[in-house]
């Protein structure tokens, strides 16, 4: 039913990736939202098990999209026109990224120190990397980064966001539906901490 | 095999905003309605759960309430020398899908297009030249201001709007929109309490010569009961409101406004999950026999009906009329035709002002709950000296703080690493956003027809729109733009941004589901594809109603002229057509 509830994802094993992918996905997310003073990286955020799970659902096999051919090319403004859906590019361009890489440097993109790992993602993000098996660098870096984003962004209940730390990083309350004591209170912090669909960290496990 | 079922007074395609009014007013009449809707039957307890209806990633990026275009797309382009393509997935505008429709996740701006929106091309020619609109394919709706009132009056009442008079029986009110027509009363309900932004906005605005005033909104200010008895509650300003059903009875919709009433009539019934495939003419093709629909076992049905109501969205009910064949497919070379011709939409444009020293809260929100500025509007300013018609209402109406989709940053700042953290975690709570919604006028060039290749699940063609923003709407919202900077200036943040539009129409990027004509009425069947009670002048049992009607489209939000052409259209059902059914109510 699509007014089910949503269930929780749990962190542990790979749905849709191989170790060797997960790890390489779990490298790309660290980048793309690095640990630093503001927040816990992508990867402890659990955006690859987010990425994961979204691949394996609706999303990944683009079923609600429409996907009847002819598959032509068109101009950017007609949006994506592949054949590939999300699950599909995402085992085709893993794999071009460490093929690609281990051509030029001998070593995958977890071998490579953060700095590189930056200087390869911005390279490929702007087009000038020529990845094999026609894969195209900007419109894969893409989809990675507006999944990543998702995950990160998203309430925990898909498995990433770990305890709300993007929320609590942007002071978002999240899943709270009634502000009508602070409407007017112009400039003024919000006081409450955030909460999820499935409620708070401190309130799990307790009262079984 | 198609199952040939018992005969119903009227048949209506869709159960939505329009559908519903409809057949509350032809249930009144004593008709035998039936409603068939193509997606799911949807309730406020059942569907927008309060527990889980806060869900960015589901209702807002994941679109679990929109149409999929799975189940229907169209092919785009920019110009018909293009080669048209489908929209894989929906993005510059996003249909509706199931019972509520559209009006089940809009925003709530709920406004009245102006006499001089619908005398148009009578009052551009009149006082500019006939010279200043030869670019463009703008025609008169063939009814005024005040023949619209009454029946945006009792769409308003219905929906419980909240907002200001600015004139009332030409009375100007103060802190209302004083450029409006004169309404006979004031809206059911005050203007809602204002967040810090629009508050802000608001006396910037005033600081320079402009008029702010609360946008009229189909959030609730507080607890209503609309005419038909049916209760709703205050808004709680949670933020989750476009893309998203309310779980708390405070957005207007058929949802919370006429369903539970309308359901419980033994003279209506809904089928859910199915989707009407065409009208079925009688030999000769002046007259509608019902309609064929599939449900999602794949059985074949006709409901035969003697008043045929197309209530579904607007492009829906185009492409219906195509595939039916009610009307001539408009041919842009030859100019003859009249479905498809006038496909408008909206020429919107934004700004974005950053400071340092502000928290504006973003997350406490209601989709309507804002100031607009219509001094650049319509025809609210002369454009005598100017090189454009039109204008563009400018809003400041932030809907959200939601996360995945809302984290304005100042211009530069890369889209990932620590750099973007830092510039996203600045830029959330002190970002004061506000934007033109601009008028949209027809062209010769800007139409809907059927695409020669893409087909949808069913075997039949889908719809192609061809579409570019016109120069002079380009011109507009430059204008428009330029004021926006003077109130970006005035505001005094550390820095501001604009963001114009430009030529290209984009399907990608979000823009406005504001896709208006199609089916547009008029008073001359050469080029209306309707009459001005939105009966075909084709097929006169059949009625098409929704924003297909528009001849072009204002710088408004279409919801509240689409519910007072659906009032209009009952009325004159109601009062005149079943006098006489089956007969023309205009003589072409």
């Amino acid at each position: 039913m699509t007014s089910d509830p949503p269930t929780q994802v749990v962190a542990g094993g790979w749905h849709f990736f191989s170790a060797q992918e997960a790890a390489l996905v779990e490298a790309i997310v660290d980048r793309i939202i690095p640990a630093d003073e503001l927040s816990m990286g992508g990867k402890e955020a659990g955006c690859a098990v987010y990425i994961d799970r979204q691949l394996m659902g609706a999303f990944g096999a683009s079923s609600r999209l429409y996907t009847q051919g002819p598959f032509l090319p068109g101009l950017p403004t007609q949006g994506y026109q592949g054949e590939a859906n999300p699950a599909q590019r995402y085992r085709t361009g893993l794999a071009a990224i460490d093929a690609f890489l281990k051509q030029r440097d001998g070593k995958t993109f977890v071998e490579l120190a953060p700095a590189e790992q930056d200087a390869f993602l911005t390279a490929m993000e702007a087009g000038k990397v020529d990845l094999p098996n026609g894969v195209k660098g900007p419109g894969f870096f893409g989809l990675l980064l507006q999944n990543t984003m998702e995950g990160f962004f998203a309430d925990p209940v898909y498995g990433g966001n770990k305890d709300m730390v993007s929320w609590r990083m942007l002071g978002f309350p999240g899943a709270r539906y009634d502000y009508r004591d602070h409407v007017s209170k112009h400039n003024q912090p919000y006081p409450q901490p955030p909460v999820s669909i499935i409620g708070r960290p401190e309130w799990l496990g307790k009262g079984a | 095999m198609t199952k040939i079922l018992p005969r119903k007074d009227v048949v209506i395609v869709g159960l939505g905003w329009t559908g519903s009014i409809l057949a509350h007013e032809l249930t009144d009449q004593g008709l035998d309605v039936v409603a068939i809707e193509r997606g799911p039957w949807r309730d406020t307890a059942t569907d927008f759960n309060i527990g889980y209806a806060q869900d960015e990633l589901r209702y807002s990026i994941r679109r679990d309430l929109f149409l999929q275009p799975a189940v229907e797309t169209m092919t785009v382009r920019n110009d018909p020398s293009q080669k048209a393509l489908p929209m894989r997935d929906f993005g510059s505008f996003l249909p509706g899908n199931g019972v509520g429709g559209a009006g089940v996740h809009w925003n709530g701006h709920t406004w009245r297009f102006w006499d001089s929106d619908f005398q148009i091309k009578t009052n551009l020619t009149k006082k500019y030249g006939a010279s200043r609109i030869a670019d463009l394919q703008v025609e008169d709706w063939g009814v005024t201001g005040a023949e619209m009132e009454p029946y945006y009056d009792q769409f308003e009442y219905l929906a419980g709007i909240s907002g200001k008079a600015g004139n009332i029986k030409g009375q100007l009110q103060e802190g209302g929109n004083p450029f409006e027509d004169p309404r006979s009363r004031d809206y059911p309900n005050p203007p809602m309490q204002m967040t810090y932004a629009p508050t802000l906005f608001a006396e910037v605005g005033r600081s320079i010569g402009l008029h702010p005033f609360p946008t009229p909104s189909a959030n609730m200010s507080r607890a209503y009961v609309n005419p038909l008895g049916i209760a709703m509650g205050q808004c709680t300003y949670c933020g989750f409101c476009e893309r998203f059903g309310c779980a708390n009875y405070s957005k207007s919709s058929a949802q919370t406004t006429v369903l539970p009433v309308l359901m419980k009539k033994s003279n209506f019934e809904v089928r859910t999950d199915s989707e009407v495939l065409h009208v079925d003419l009688a030999p000769g093709g002046k007259s509608a026999r019902g309609v064929t629909y599939v449900d999602t076992s794949g059985e074949e049905y006709f409901q035969p009906a003697d008043l045929v109501l197309l209530c579904a969205y607007g492009l829906h009910n185009t492409r219906l009329m195509m595939l039916s064949g009610i009307g001539k497919i408009y041919d842009p070379g030859s100019g003859e035709g009249t479905v498809g011709r006038n496909y408008c939409y909206q020429t919107n444009a934004g700004v974005q002002v950053f400071f340092d020293d502000k928290n504006f809260n973003p997350f406490i929100a209601a989709g309507a709950l804002g100031q607009t500025i219509d001094d650049y509007n319509g025809d609210a300013f002369d454009h005598g000296a100017l090189d454009f018609v039109g204008g563009a209402g400018i809003n400041c109406i932030p809907t959200n703080g939601r996360p995945i989709g809302t984290r304005p940053t100042l211009p530069g700042t890369p889209k990932w690493g620590s750099a973007w953290k830092k510039a996203t975690v600045e830029g959330y709570k002190s970002t004061l956003g506000y934007s033109s919604q601009g008028s949209s006028y027809a062209t010769r060039n800007n139409y809907l027809d059927l695409d020669p290749t893409y087909k949808d699940r069913f075997g039949r063609p889908l719809m192609r729109m061809t579409f570019d923003f016109p120069d002079n709407d380009i011109r507009m919202s430059n204008y428009v733009c330029d004021r926006m900077e003077e109130i970006a200036k005035a505001l005094g943040g550390k820095q501001y941004a604009v963001s114009r539009r430009k030529k290209g129409w984009d399907s990608v990027p979000y823009q406005s589901t504001h896709n208006t004509g199609g089916a547009i009425m008029g008073t001359d069947p050469k080029k209306s594809a309707v009459n001005t009670f939105l009966q075909s002048w084709d097929v006169p049992n059949v009625f098409v109603i929704g924003a297909s009607a528009f001849p072009q489209n204002a710088g408004k939000n279409p919801t509240g002229t689409v519910g007072a052409l659906a009032f209009r259209a009952a009325d004159a059902i109601r009062n005149q057509y079943l006098r006489n059914p089956g007969a023309p109510l205009v003589q072409a």
